[in-house]
């Protein structure tokens, strides 16, 4: 499968996760350039993390009238997979393909450490190679990864089962110990109401290899090529 | 002279400079001339006082491909192809002024100095120096330089990896902010910042010129530091954003070969960028500052040559080529200004709108006046060397408190509170991240790991500014090798106070004089560095602080060590041994400890460099052949905190017996370099014995991994957890 990782401006994990696809996954993987606006060879659109145009009027809104993203509006309304690392989780809840909104850490402060995240939903495109209730150790790096929405999105996410992964402690319960920028509900990822489309904080593509002190990540990633493959054929 | 001795002290200049200006033109020069070359002979840039103590440093070996002040940074070869580009850089002034900007646009510089050569940025370290956080001031230009180096550095991409941060009364006026940056790049592809080329183009990109910054060089960073508080205007402010779009640009231009040349605008902006390009090449520039793009208007040509405002790069373009450069340009929505052109005629002029308003050779402007000075011993450090501390109590039965005092002390203490505020993950090449001896990063695509460390122990240099600087290099390199790293090469920061007095040249050339020994003995080239001197206020300069940023080797990444205990039934070993070991109380000398408990900054730090470099051998051979399962430096806090530490990350106990001859508190908490806390399998300690005896290196045994308590027989016996909030929690309480 191919897979597109899409370039601001200020992005700056379009590198791991080109790195991880290719050297990792062994996949066909393409940097998209924010003026872009075909997008039909693709099979999955990753949002890389980074500070698009520096985040200077809030993070992802001016990286959401990008050429590029009127294409992946369209690109995620066939069907097909979008995923939103940090930066890009904020940049598609500012476009709107995502609801809610991140904003400044509890604490105020940027941080950048190892989190364990349940999962919540394993029938994700993005998370069917999980079992349930699974804990995954992921690194976080962002200072602007509070989640919040109004209380009747939070309901429909939970409702919904959208809540695909929420900051816990490393046996999985949901504490506000566990919680590392005050999200609510523990938010870390949370899928459209197709499933096709997920956003999260944590950056797998950081966590794919021993070395860097943990592989978790790769339930991600393999959880979209069981997905795709098995769809294709 | 028709030039006040006011006017001159702005720029940084003396009456004797501005008479020996005019005797080489031939003539007074014009205002804006006599700017340029107050920036140009600053000691920031001119390394008047400063360069010929700095020939005293090794600078040459079989891997050093671009020794020191040849270029933007030094370059070292790491074989497959690849060299590593690295270069330190102090931003203490601004960073005095306003912390957060100061330190932000320091992050930006060195990254600049990176770029400018081809090479992708791959790590940042900082080495930060500080007054004692119990006062509010320090604690305001503390969290401000944090903040400042964790919103450019993680929004421009590069992890920021280790460094140090260390507290005395000595820094409260006067912080010290060094960033070192390393990058990666593929040998064949280095770019120099030479103007090469007769006719060739010079383009200005990146950010407007405005009227921040003027006199960054000449007046912040070359004279001390009485009316600082006005200078406000002198600091510049950053925009990291830009600086990530110049380095994906800059390394795509660097890619073709459509240019001869890359330079960035540091001090004294466009004047050091366009005249040290020129320089480099033996050539001559014409600009002309109307082509410069401006932040505001009304700017006279004075301005727009010495304004620092940042993010601003300098390309020299081939002649022909700058259509394609511009396409790339677009592409990134970055506008750019052809500003001028090559020339062979070794002079540097400056036109405004086509008429001339400087013009003076490049020779003369680099070449300032060095001054080779009388240092004097002060009389105050032969008292302070000879202090007696026998009369000072051993350590009582039960030393609880003062472990745990020593633990949460913030020089000791885990600096996890400042780090975590980093990316250090971004790149994913982070194998050991910061917390460590040193940092590891991986080389993708081959087997190889590079290791990182800065270290400089300014208590020690004021103690014994030999010996100190000496130490400060052997303990980075130590640091080095506990990681499993070969170490291979040097920048240096050095931050003293005003050379012009000489009791503090003194120490800037006894302080380079022992690092040079240090670097022979240990074969570790210096291939770049920055001297950040006037650090002081009223005539109280800062400790002597020499930081060593060191790069080190690890041949095989799956051959690196880290410090924490491992398993149950482990053998704690002390490989090495110093003035501790005998229990003499000389050993306390210059110790955190003798600071923090009994208020005491006395005795002089010594250093066998010979042993020094039989114990990082053998501790390197041993981790290269696998018999360690972890190795830690002993520094701050001596033996103790060394064990404790290697407890804490480890998250298993020890419980030492060994035999203690005369003093504990020597021997627990003595600050003698040469000593790695080490631990094995017991199976493999015979082997260990073996290889320290034919090292020549002295091997003892402490005690064994296991349980969940720290214990040193008669001593200590603590619950795990209570050491570890003390470390864990000290830097944070401090905060309060």
């Amino acid at each position: 499968m191919r897979f597109g990782v899409i370039v601001f401006p200020g992005t700056y994990s379009d590198g791991d996760c080109y790195h991880v696809l290719e050297r990792v996954f062994y996949q066909k993987v393409e940097y998209v350039w924010h003026k872009e606006t075909n997008l039909s060879d693709y099979d999955c659109l990753i949002l890389p993390g980074g500070f698009s145009y520096g985040d200077y009027l809030r993070t992802g809104a001016i990286a959401r009238f990008s050429p590029v993203m009127g294409e992946v509006e369209n690109f995620a309304a066939q069907g097909k997979l979008v995923l939103g690392i940090c930066n890009g989780f904020q940049t598609l809840c500012e476009a709107g393909l995502l609801p809610g909104a991140l904003i400044r850490n509890s604490h105020l402060q940027f941080r950048c450490q190892w989190t364990h995240l349940r999962v919540d939903n394993t029938s994700t495109p993005f998370s069917q190679a999980c079992s349930p209730g699974q804990v995954l150790r992921i690194p976080m790096a962002h200072g602007e990864g509070f989640y919040y929405a109004d209380e009747a999105t939070l309901m429909e996410l939970e409702e919904e089962g959208r809540i695909v992964f929420r900051y816990s402690s490393p046996s999985g319960e949901i504490t506000q110990d566990a919680n590392p920028n005050g999200s609510l509900r523990n938010i870390a990822g949370i899928v459209n109401k197709e499933g096709n489309v997920l956003g999260m904080m944590p950056h797998p593509e950081r966590s794919c290899e021993e070395m860097l002190g943990g592989a978790d990540g790769r339930f991600i990633f393999e959880s979209i090529l069981d997905y795709v493959i098995h769809k294709v054929s | 002279m028709p030039v006040s001795k006011e006017a001159l002290d702005e720029i940084a200049l003396s009456e004797d400079e501005y008479r020996l200006i005019v005797e080489r033109l031939g003539r007074e020069p014009n205002p804006l001339e006599l700017g340029m070359f107050g920036a140009l002979w600053s000691e920031h840039c001119g390394y008047k006082h400063s360069k010929p103590l700095l020939e005293l440093l090794p600078a040459s070996g079989p891997r050093v491909l671009v020794p020191p002040g040849e270029e933007n940074a030094g370059v070292i070869d790491i074989g497959d192809g690849l060299a590593v580009v690295m270069k330190i850089e102090s931003h203490n002034h601004p960073s005095a002024i306003e912390p957060y900007q100061g330190a932000a646009t320091g992050v930006g510089g060195i990254v600049r100095d990176i770029f400018a050569m081809g090479a992708r940025p791959m790590a940042l370290l900082n080495s930060l120096r500080f007054g004692p956080l119990g006062e509010r001031r320090n604690r305001y230009l503390f969290q401000g330089v944090v903040g400042g180096i964790s919103a450019y550095g993680n929004c421009i991409g590069v992890p920021d990896v280790g460094g140090e941060v260390l507290f005395s009364p000595s820094y409260s006026e006067n912080p010290l902010v060094n960033a070192m940056c390393v990058g990666l790049v593929e040998t064949k592809k280095l770019v120099k910042a030479g103007a090469k080329g007769v006719g060739n183009l010079l383009m200005l990109v990146g950010a407007d010129t405005g009227r921040d910054g003027i006199h960054g060089a000449s007046g912040l960073a070359s004279r001390t530091f009485e009316e600082e508080r006005e200078l406000r205007s002198a600091v510049q402010v950053g925009n990291p954003f830009l600086e990530k779009v110049l380095i994906e640009l800059c390394l795509q231009i660097a890619d073709t070969d459509y240019i001869t040349g890359l330079q960035d605008l540091g001090a004294a902006g466009l004047t050091s960028a366009t005249v040290e390009c020129a320089a480099r090449a033996g050539s001559g520039v014409v600009i002309d500052i109307a082509k410069v793009p401006r932040r505001e208007k009304g700017m006279n040509p004075y301005e727009v040559m010495l304004s620092e405002s940042q993010e601003r790069m300098l390309i020299v373009v081939k002649r022909g080529c700058e259509d394609k450069v511009k396409a790339i340009l677009e592409r990134w929505d970055l506008p750019s200004a052809i500003i001028g052109y090559v020339t062979d005629d070794g002079m540097a002029r400056v036109l405004d709108e086509g008429k001339v308003v400087a013009e003076v050779s490049v020779q003369i402007l680099t070449d300032p006046p060095l001054y080779r000075k009388e240092g004097v011993e002060p009389e105050w450090l032969k008292p302070l060397q000879t202090m007696n501390l026998d009369h000072l109590p051993d350590l009582p039965d039960e030393a609880s408190q003062v472990l745990l005092k020593l633990l949460s002390s913030p020089n000791i203490a885990s600096k996890e509170w400042i780090y975590r505020q980093y990316d250090h993950h971004v790149q994913t090449n982070t194998v050991i991240p910061p917390g460590a001896d040193a940092a590891v990063l991986r080389i993708k695509g081959t087997k190889k790991a590079i290791a990182l460390t800065t270290d400089g122990n300014g208590r020690y240099c004021y103690l014994d500014p030999r010996w100190g600087g000496a130490m400060a290099v052997a303990e980075a390199a130590r640091n080095l090798v506990c990681s499993g790293a070969q170490p291979l090469a040097i920048t240096d920061c050095l931050n003293f106070g005003n050379p012009e007095r000489p009791d503090v040249y003194y120490q800037l050339e006894e302080c380079i004089l022992g690092m040079a020994e240090a670097c022979e003995v240990l074969q570790i080239p210096v291939v770049s560095g920055n001297v950040s001197l006037y650090n002081e206020t009223r005539g109280q300069a800062v400790y002597p602080t020499p930081v060593i940023g060191m790069v080190g080797m690890v041949e095989d990444v799956h051959h690196i060590c880290t410090m924490g205990f491992k398993d149950d039934g482990d053998i704690v070993l002390l490989l090495g041994a110093g003035e501790a070991e005998a229990g003499v109380s000389s050993a306390l000398s210059g110790s955190e400890y003798l600071e923090l408990i009994h208020e005491v900054v006395g005795g002089r730090p010594t250093i066998d460099l010979s042993l020094e470099r039989r114990v990082q051998q053998c501790c390197l051979t041993a981790i290269e052949e696998g018999l360690l399962k972890s190795a830690h430096d002993c520094s701050d806090g001596g033996l103790a905190v060394a064990l404790a530490e290697s407890c804490i990350v480890g998250s298993i106990g020890f419980s030492g017996d060994w035999v203690m001859e005369g003093r504990r508190d020597a021997q627990l908490l003595g600050e003698s370099p040469s000593r790695i806390v080490a631990s094995v399998e017991p199976q493999n300690l015979a082997k260990l014995e073996e290889m320290a005896q034919s090292c020549g290196v002295p091997l003892r045994k402490l005690g064994g991994v296991g349980g969940k308590r720290f214990i040193v027989k008669e001593i200590w016996d603590l619950p795990l957890e209570k050491i570890e909030e003390a470390w864990r929690g000290g830097l944070e309480k401090a905060l309060g």
